[in-house]
């Protein structure tokens, strides 16, 4: 019988420990905490993973007590996200799948936040021979001429959005074709398959250059019109879904556009990896950008 | 090679210098999956027991479905999860997802079966005879039970470690209903994916280190209980 009321004492320990941990995993202190406090961002793994969010939803959060969980997935998943009324705001760059967003009416208020440009790169050796050409479209006719290696997103993300654009602009199918690889995974990690593989892929210069010294990739494309990266911001509308926060939504679209969050944009980067990773755009008209 | 030595290094500098990120995200995985195997300690034993000393019709497919579970692949419990406990989920109301009790639930979903088949095993190992001894001696039925579970103390606490590294380990239902969010829901499985996606490799490696590190320090901790020798 003494090892029965040892065995309790141990559980009792254990349960008082467990309350201990389970009552601390989540204290959180918000300066005026709002009534919705939790603001569900979908936005893209671009944002995250060059580390511009991990410096500005701290800001964020401690200007105005919200607490954002921010879900890094492609632009595709963040719309259907919010398409399904399961995040509040998007902070994505798939233009054409953001203006049917809108369209549909899931989306509300699109504000243009920021750009940057997608660059073609690949390996030193160039198969393709595409270095230095202006237009991206004729750069992926040559790589398709030479059925080079190029690694696609293939996740309905706005990187691959564009990537699609791209082929269809150059006239050319490279579903099925046995050069052309989708991996299915994020920037970083495609980056690094095409690094792996020695094969050509889009990327969005941000990412590039956060990740460049892993890398064994050169910028071999750039500059071309058609390759701006655009972003912009939109709150779900609440109208479809009611359960939508929509005034932490717009607490948070008002926070991008925000003159002092823009200037914060302007820098990010530039310490780091000796240029600016994006562009601040708000307030200006997409047709006036990369002018 | 070099990479990996540069990820040990790494791991040593974290470690040492006490980074709070790093020491954050390896408190929040052992309470995670610490409460997940806890719950399932509780679920799985006095389930496992139970099937295992009952008869009843059917027993063999229940005993297959558990046996079953125990392979139960962990992103598909992530997806299902999600889907209940999302906004407009059946269980949205409880606004779970993307916090670390969602990862809990998740994990204990995972664990549970793992530590009901194994002590269903354990549990049925034990001789018949030792069941009517210690009923024989005047025991009542909660005391039985106990010193069953007492005597089977080698392959259940195998069972709860297997059901402790099949959780501290998984990554596919943790990103999904945790989010993987920032000093909140990021754990360490969660973090090397990301720093992996990254490109961060050293960090990476460091964090798998470390994870490593964890769980063989939770399981020297229970192997100590389980391998311990009574005074005879």
């Amino acid at each position: 019988m003494k090892m029965f009321r040892s065995s309790k004492v141990i559980i009792t320990l254990l349960t008082v420990a467990l309350l201990f941990a389970f009552g601390t995993a989540n204290v959180f202190a918000g300066k005026a905490v709002p009534k919705q406090k939790n603001i569900i961002l979908a936005t893209t793994t671009s944002t995250q993973d060059t580390g511009l969010l991990d410096v500005l939803i701290p800001i964020f959060e401690k200007q105005t007590g919200y607490f954002v969980k921010t879900i890094a997935v492609g632009s595709g998943q963040a719309m259907a996200m919010g398409q399904k009324g399961e995040a509040d705001v998007l902070l994505v760059h798939s233009p054409e799948a953001e203006k049917k967003f809108v369209a549909d009416s899931f989306g509300v208020n699109r504000q243009l936040v920021m750009h940057n440009d997608f660059v073609i790169v690949g390996p030193a050796a160039d198969p393709a021979k595409i270095k230095g050409i202006k237009n991206a479209a004729e750069s992926f006719k040559k790589i398709a001429a030479a059925e080079a290696l190029f690694l696609s997103r293939g996740d309905n993300s706005g990187t691959h959005s564009q990537e699609k654009k791209l082929w269809k602009t150059s006239g050319i199918n490279p579903e099925g074709q046995k050069w052309y690889q989708q991996t299915g995974l994020g920037m970083g990690q495609t980056l690094n398959v095409a690094a792996e593989k020695k094969g050509y892929t889009l990327a969005d210069r941000g990412t590039y250059l956060a990740m460049k010294k892993n890398l064994n990739l050169n910028i071999l494309v750039e500059g071309d019109a058609a390759l701006l990266n655009i972003y912009h911001v939109m709150e779900v509308n609440i109208a479809k879904w009611p359960k939508v926060n929509a005034a932490g939504a717009k607490a948070f679209a008002d926070f991008m556009v925000a003159s002092k969050t823009q200037s914060i944009i302007k820098t990010f980067g530039v310490d780091k990896y000796g240029s600016a990773l994006f562009f601040p755009d708000a307030g200006k008209k997409v047709e006036d950008l990369g002018k | 090679m070099e990479l990996i030595v540069q990820g040990i290094i790494k791991a040593f500098q974290l470690i040492i210098s006490f980074d709070p990120e790093v020491l954050g995200i390896t408190w929040l995985s052992l309470k995670i999956s610490g409460t997940a195997t806890f719950i399932s300690l509780f679920i799985g034993i006095s389930l496992g027991t139970a099937v295992a000393l009952t008869n009843f019709y059917g027993k063999r497919l229940v005993i297959s479905l558990i046996n079953t579970g125990m392979g139960l692949p962990p992103v598909v419990v992530g997806l299902f999860v999600t889907i209940m406990i999302w906004r407009n989920g059946p269980l949205g109301f409880l606004e779970i997802l993307y916090t670390p009790y969602a990862m809990i639930i998740a994990q204990a979903i995972i664990a549970t079966p793992i530590v009901m088949g194994i002590s269903l095993a354990a549990i049925q190992n034990l001789s018949p005879n030792l069941r009517l001894q210690i009923l024989s001696l005047g025991a009542s039925r909660l005391q039985m039970v106990w010193v069953l579970i007492k005597e089977a103390r080698l392959p259940l606490l195998a069972a709860v470690m297997a059901g402790f590294g099949g959780v501290i380990s998984e990554v596919g239902a943790s990103i999904m209903v945790g989010g993987n969010i920032k000093g909140y829901s990021r754990v360490l499985t969660t973090a090397t994916v990301m720093e992996t996606g990254k490109g961060n490799f050293d960090i990476a490696i460091a964090l798998s280190i470390i994870l490593l590190l964890l769980a063989f320090l939770v399981n020297l901790i229970l192997t100590q209980i389980q391998q311990r020798q009574h005074p005879r």
